[in-house]
């Protein structure tokens, strides 16, 4: 009991401190799945929007795919993306392997599923009289998209949020492509598996902090989204 | 001169059943055309395939000016609208709501303010234009359908029930509106209703359908 109390109380005085290396490693954390994150929200949210909107050979088996995808174990991702990294890998002549952008092609590849379907599923949602709507109006084929996509954006926002969920929480593909070397691409969630491992209970008790304080956000972010999008585009909008 | 419209042998089936059968009509520029019929006789859809946002099984939809048959482009589309039954409101303001039709055309950010500002002042909503459009009662938002279709200015325009499920009070604004339309502008009318004390009031022509087929009084 005593040795959790004294890594608990050591764990707030790193944090209170601002412990440099502590920095370092949430400033990674965020810079890997920020810019994770934001690919997977630029590729996915076209993707879903095209899905839904767009008439798309074999969209039955795509959809599919990234529903599979949105449950892909992370070390399965991250063996797949190492052996095509891996120096006899077809993209091994570029030099990714165990560097940050590997990490955040792992972590792409986890979030964008997550929000391409949300998108999809959000988007198919919009009622249909909104598209007339637009169309009645003068819109183009692109403007009634981006109108669609618009009117689902709370929607949209919870899958982007949902996809930032499962990036700062994942370990194993990012452990896989990024070896999680010490100042170059050790980030929290492998910290945290690395300082246990070695006993070094204080610096991965901050760390765990850090990360439910991020998950606490992002739950009350999520559901913030999720009532905003309910009290404006629910039942008494179509009054 | 503005927009002639004129349909001929217009056929539409759904799952093997015939909607429209054989419509064929000619509607002249800036006269107000008022439809009735029963339910599922094929209103709506005529309506929705003379705005270009369906496609007839059989037949042609011309529209004309100064004798010349006009593309069916954007161009075209833009020159006309129709009033949903369902308004389908976006989620923004009542303001964002009626400026829609002008921002997707790119005009200007005070062209779209003194128009939208004029337009919600005609039908009674200026007082709302910053409210959230889906916190309109069923009245307002049938003039909000309205209103986003005055803003545009179209030459020809679609009204599908526009007073259908609506207080007496809102039903006389929308009349009014459509009244001042008709004396103030050239746009050419084509109204849906139930009611056939409405379409005396606001139609210059009776149509009537039945089982699919158009017919003129």
């Amino acid at each position: 009991m005593q040795s959790i109390i004294d890594g608990f109380t050591n764990a707030f005085r790193l944090i209170i401190h601002l412990n440099p290396e502590l920095l370092r490693i949430i400033l990674l954390s965020l810079q890997v799945s920020g810019t994770a994150l934001v690919l997977a929200t630029l590729l996915g949210v076209p993707a879903g929007a095209g899905l839904a909107l767009r008439r798309i050979p074999l969209k039955g088996l795509v959809i599919i795919g990234l529903n599979v995808g949105m449950g892909l174990p992370p070390v399965v991702a991250g063996l797949f993306l190492y052996l095509f990294l891996s120096r006899s890998g077809p993209l091994g002549c570029f030099g990714l392997l165990y560097s940050p952008t590997a990490m955040i092609m792992a972590q792409t590849i986890l979030a964008f599923p997550i929000v391409a379907s949300i998108a999809h599923a959000a988007i198919v949602g919009v009622d249909p009289v909104i598209r007339q709507a637009a169309l009645t109006l003068g819109a183009t084929p692109f403007q009634e998209s981006l109108t669609v996509i618009q009117e689902a954006r709370y929607s949209i926002m919870a899958g982007v949020l949902a996809g930032l969920g499962r990036v700062m929480a994942e370990v194993g593909a990012i452990i896989i492509v990024g070896g999680n070397i010490a100042g170059y691409t050790r980030v929290m969630t492998t910290t945290i598996a690395l300082e246990t491992d070695k006993g070094n209970f204080e610096l991965a008790i901050a760390l765990g902090l850090i990360l439910l304080t991020i998950s606490l956000a992002v739950t009350m972010a999520l559901r913030f989204f999720q009532r905003l999008g309910k009290t404006e585009a629910g039942e008494n909008l179509w009054a | 001169m503005g927009l002639e419209l004129e349909i001929s042998g217009i056929s539409k089936n759904y799952n093997g059943a015939a909607i429209l059968r054989d419509c064929s009509f000619a509607f002249e520029a800036g006269r107000t055309y008022a439809l009735q019929g029963p339910n599922g006789s094929g209103k709506s859809t005529l309506w929705r395939i003379l705005a270009l946002l369906e496609k007839p099984d059989q037949g042609l939809v011309r529209y004309r000016q100064n004798g010349r048959v006009l593309p069916m482009d954007l161009d075209l589309r833009r020159r006309i609208t129709l009033v949903l039954p369902r308004t389908g409101i976006f989620n923004a303001t009542v303001f964002k709501n009626v400026a829609y039709g002008l921002k997707i055309r790119g005009v200007s950010r005070a062209e779209i303010d003194a128009r939208v500002n004029e337009v919600l002042a005609v039908v009674g909503l200026d007082r709302k234009k910053f409210q959230r459009a889906g916190e309109l009662s069923s009245g307002e938002t049938k003039r909000l359908g309205i209103a986003r279709a005055m803003t545009i200015e179209p030459e020809v325009l679609f009204l599908d029930e526009p007073t259908a499920n609506i207080d007496p009070a809102n039903t006389e604004i929308i009349e009014d509106l459509i009244l001042k339309m008709r004396q103030e502008s050239k746009t050419t009318i084509l109204l849906i209703t139930h009611d056939p004390a409405q379409a005396e009031r606001l139609g210059d022509q009776l149509l009537f359908m039945r089982a699919g087929q158009l017919l003129a009084a």
